[in-house]
């Protein structure tokens, strides 16, 4: 694992999300409470539409396209067949740092 | 390696075979669909609604774009099949070939044309698919008088339709009676006195000699030589199967195509199902035996086994107010008897055929409710020795036991049909209550019972209760969504009456099942804090949609839209040409004017939103809220400024509105306009709040609509002044604003509450005051430029950081 700090927790609005530009795409990071954070892939299986500026409520957000709702812990879509890819997060001190050895692998192209 | 499947025809057979395939085994097929209506599926038999206005094409289409886009469907709609080359395997379509490892036909049937002078006039139409029904709406605005030949099912539900939509209607049946296939005379004759009863003529034994007109039709005549004027001519005589792709290719085609018992053409790779295939000497025209063909094409297709077998159906006739109910066969014969029933002074007529102590057919009129059962025991072939003379009184009365009303629901058998229009029957609606769809809601969403027409939504609720017992609770008011009981005007009075001021104490003290509710209620609840407590609540970004948290629209490609404020439509070349500035500056693709009058730049990146908006802010623009739930726009004409006919000054009264009342949230979006005469220019008898100004002062009109439905205003007052007009609209939308459910409309709102109550309420004086007031107090904190303030935290909108260059390095 290659741990990389990405931001302050408070950079990222509470029950809201912040994104993240990757080589595999954006990235949406959600913050649900005041000390929980998740992140996952930024676009919907099912339209594209991106999670980072959906409704997040409990452990899950809602696309704002199409009111897809996915578990931010699993990545499963709600009475869905569609699933985002998540990544690791965790809080130090006040930072958050993102797992980086998934994010920054490129692909041979 | 996954195989290819070609359809032809999307209609209510190949459309079952499609979900069964996706349902049991996606992904076993690559699907292309062809269509010639250049639309997907939708539910057929619901047309006669939609002619007579019960319904919109909306409410009836059960495949959307979405659907066929989520389950991999290549949709060629709009395209017609030329050919199909059986030894190259391929599907010639209009724009090309698609090859097919398994092909279905599909194409349905086409409308009889009786063969008389004159049957191609404009004006003369059949009864098919939409573009009939919507051409037969489209005649009837203008009123006058059609004649329909064909007294079937088809015809007399168009005629109903017609006569709902006010054309002066003759039906001309052939026959001596009415639906002479479904009904035996005395019903029939029950029938044709409802029908006439609604204005409809009716003529049986009426044979067409020719249709009459020169450029478009002008009239019909008999044989008898009887002439009928006529503007419309509906044909609706019959359907033949539409056989010729199977005709050019080869296959073997009697009156359909001939289908063995897994829906097989002569092909062993092409397959038939609907309305275009005969079995065993049957063809099928409703809908029942197409779904069944379904199932079974799709089991064939899974390599599942299966086979079709026809059966007894029943009819129904889809207009309202007759109620009518025939099943199996009535005709007499040697060694039939009858049991008949009549009720003359309420319309009531029951007819029983029975033979060798069995029931073989049933004709009801008037009350229907017993038809399910009945068709069981025929198509059972129960034996009915020892009911026989109670058994006309229907289940209710076959024993002691029984006399519970929910007796007949739980005898029917399992295969028995509950959902005539999506073949749903009682095995599958029970299974799915068991399996935990315990309400209405979900048994729909699983089932797909109840979902169409509706009119057996009773049965399923008894179905519920017969299968849940004291489980079952009947249904009440909905509530807001799953994180609570409560409905939405419960959860607006308990924030008043218990003073409840933030979010957290709603999901306490009522509480909520959620920590922190969902997509649904959380919207909700913000605005009604809002809406309550203006001064002491404090508004939840993270609790509105993406639109009003960023303050501009999103587009479906995750971009934004952006429509700056144009005071009653005025604008000026210096706002233009900001306008256009920005548009240049931030490479805005489209630039759009919108249907209120003001400019959307369609296209903008996410990112670029504070800047555009603070060189926007600069020219003096600030948003339109044309995202918002909220005051839209207020759309005018030009008044006694400019125009010849104007009476007051429309566009003046049009600013000042806006001025009063933009940036103020309501519980949906609210748009005002006002027209300068009667001539309406600016449309606004189908607004929200829609000022008509007259020579005498202004005429306020509220409750229209000009989206999913189509209102016009209704009249709420006449005042003398501008400032009276100004204060009414204000007084109205605060009283919406304190009453109202999120997300009704004001029309919707106002069907709830009664415009009469509104008018009351708004009379008063003392009310009115305390209304504006209140209004003027949220407007203290709320009538703000969000663009101003948002743009200050511009850094929000960009990224956290770009790990592609921590990536590269």
């Amino acid at each position: 694992m290659s741990w990389i700090d990405i931001c302050a927790l408070d950079d990222i609005p509470l029950r809201g999300a912040r994104k993240l530009k990757t080589a595999l795409g954006c990235v949406a990071v959600f913050r649900t409470s005041e000390t929980e954070v998740f992140a996952a892939a930024d676009r919907c299986p099912h339209k594209g539409g991106p999670l980072s500026e959906g409704i997040v409520h409990g452990q899950s957000v809602t696309c704002p396209l199409h009111n897809w709702v996915f578990d931010l812990n699993t990545g499963q879509a709600q009475g869905e067949d569609g699933q985002i890819a998540t990544y690791k997060l965790r809080i130090e001190g006040d930072r958050v740092l993102i797992d980086g050895a998934r994010l920054t692998a490129r692909s041979a192209a | 390696m996954t195989q290819k499947l070609v359809i032809i025809g999307a209609g209510m057979a190949s459309g079952r075979v499609i979900e069964h395939l996706v349902e049991e085994n996606a992904g076993a097929y690559d699907i292309t669909l062809f269509n010639a209506e250049p639309r997907g599926n939708y539910n057929r038999i619901m047309l006669s609604p939609v002619l007579s206005g019960d319904k919109t094409y909306e409410e009836i289409v059960t495949h959307d774009d979405d659907w066929y886009d989520q389950h991999g469907v290549t949709c060629r709609f709009g395209e017609h099949v030329l050919r199909i080359d059986r030894e190259m395997k391929v599907v010639e379509g209009q724009n090309g070939h698609v090859p097919y490892d398994k092909l279905i036909i599909a194409t349905g049937s086409a409308p009889f044309i009786i063969p008389v002078e004159g049957n191609d006039l404009p004006g003369v139409i059949t009864y098919r698919d939409l573009d009939d029904t919507n051409a037969m709406i489209d005649a009837a605005k203008q009123g006058g008088k059609a004649v329909v030949i064909g007294g079937g099912l088809l015809g007399l539900e168009a005629a109903a339709g017609l006569a709902e939509r006010g054309m002066e209607v003759t039906v001309l049946h052939l026959m001596g009676h009415l639906m002479e296939r479904q009904l035996d005379e005395a019903a029939a004759y029950l029938l044709r006195r409802d029908l006439e009863k609604r204005g409809i003529t009716i003529m049986t034994q009426a044979s067409t000699a020719a249709i009459l007109g020169e450029d478009r039709v002008e009239g019909v005549m008999l044989e008898d030589n009887t002439g009928l004027e006529a503007d419309l001519v509906v044909m609706a005589v019959g359907i033949r199967p539409e056989t010729r792709l199977a005709t050019d290719a080869g296959l073997e085609v009697a009156r359909g195509i001939e289908v063995n018992a897994q829906m097989q053409t002569s092909d062993p790779d092409i397959y038939a199902v609907g309305e275009c295939v005969e079995y065993d000497g049957h063809l099928f025209g409703l809908v029942a035996p197409l779904y069944d063909q379904a199932k079974v094409l799709a089991h064939a297709l899974m390599d599942q086994p299966d086979a079709f077998v026809v059966k007894d159906i029943a009819t129904k006739l889809k207009v309202t107010g007759c109620d009518l109910f025939s099943a199996g066969d009535f005709a007499d014969g040697e060694g039939r008897e009858d049991i008949v029933f009549r009720d003359p002074s309420r319309g009531v007529y029951k007819r029983l055929v029975i033979e060798d102590d069995r029931l073989v057919g049933a004709v009801m009129y008037g009350d229907t409710a017993d038809g399910n059962w009945f068709f069981g025991l025929i198509k059972d072939g129960t034996e009915i020795d020892e009911m026989r003379e109670t058994l006309i009184f229907g289940p209710a009365f076959q024993g002691g036991d029984q006399a519970d009303p929910l007796s007949a629901v739980a005898a029917l058998p399992r295969d028995a049909e509950i959902c005539g229009c999506n073949g749903v029957c009682k095995g599958k609606i029970v299974d799915a209550i068991e399996g935990g769809a315990t309400d209405l809601g979900a048994v729909k969403a699983q089932t797909k019972a109840s979902a169409s027409c509706g009119t057996c939504t009773g049965l399923v609720e008894q179905l519920l209760q017969v299968t849940l017992g004291d489980d079952f609770e009947a249904p009440t008011a909905q509530p807001i969504c799953g994180c609570t009981d409560l409905t939405h005007e419960d959860v607006r009075r308990l924030i008043k009456s218990q003073e409840l001021k933030s979010q957290a104490a709603v999901w306490q003290e009522l509480g909520w099942k959620t920590p922190n509710g969902c997509h649904v209620c959380r919207p909700a609840v913000n605005f009604y804090l809002l809406a309550d407590w203006p001064l002491e609540y404090q508004d939840d970004p993270q609790s509105r949609f993406v639109n009003e948290r960023k303050h501009a629209n999103i587009q479906k490609n995750g971009t934004f839209s952006v429509v700056p404020r144009m005071w009653g439509g005025i604008t000026n070349p210096d706002e233009l040409r900001a306008i256009a500035d920005a548009a240049d500056k931030y490479d805005v693709p489209t630039v759009k004017v919108t249907g209120g009058q003001r400019i959307d730049l369609l296209g903008v990146k996410g990112e670029d939103l504070p800047a555009i908006w603070a060189d926007l802010n600069k020219a003096g623009l600030v948003s339109g809220h044309a995202y918002s739930k909220g005051l839209r726009t207020v759309k005018t004409c030009v008044g006694t400024d400019h125009c010849r006919f104007g009476t007051q000054d429309s566009t003046g009264l049009g600013i000042k509105l806006e001025q009063a009342l933009w940036g103020s949230w309501t519980p949906h979006k609210v748009k005002l306009a006002v027209s300068g005469c009667p001539r309406n220019c600016a449309e606004a008898t189908c607004k929200d709040v829609g000022i008509v100004c007259v020579d005498s002062g202004y005429q306020v009109g509220v409750g229209g609509a000009a989206g999913m439905d189509v209102k016009e205003t209704e009249r709420l007052v006449d005042v003398a002044t501008e400032d009276e007009a100004i204060e009414w609209t204000v007084a109205f939308v605060q009283l919406y604003r304190e009453n109202a459910k999120y997300l009704d409309r004001p029309y919707k709102w106002l069907a709830k509450v009664g415009l009469d109550w509104v008018k009351e309420t708004l009379a008063d004086a003392g009310e009115r005051a305390r209304l504006v007031a209140a209004f003027e107090l949220s407007q203290s904190i709320y009538r703000k430029d969000p663009w101003a303030e948002h743009a200050k935290q511009a850094e929000r909108f960009q990224p956290l950081a770009d790990l592609t260059l921590e990536a590269a390095e």
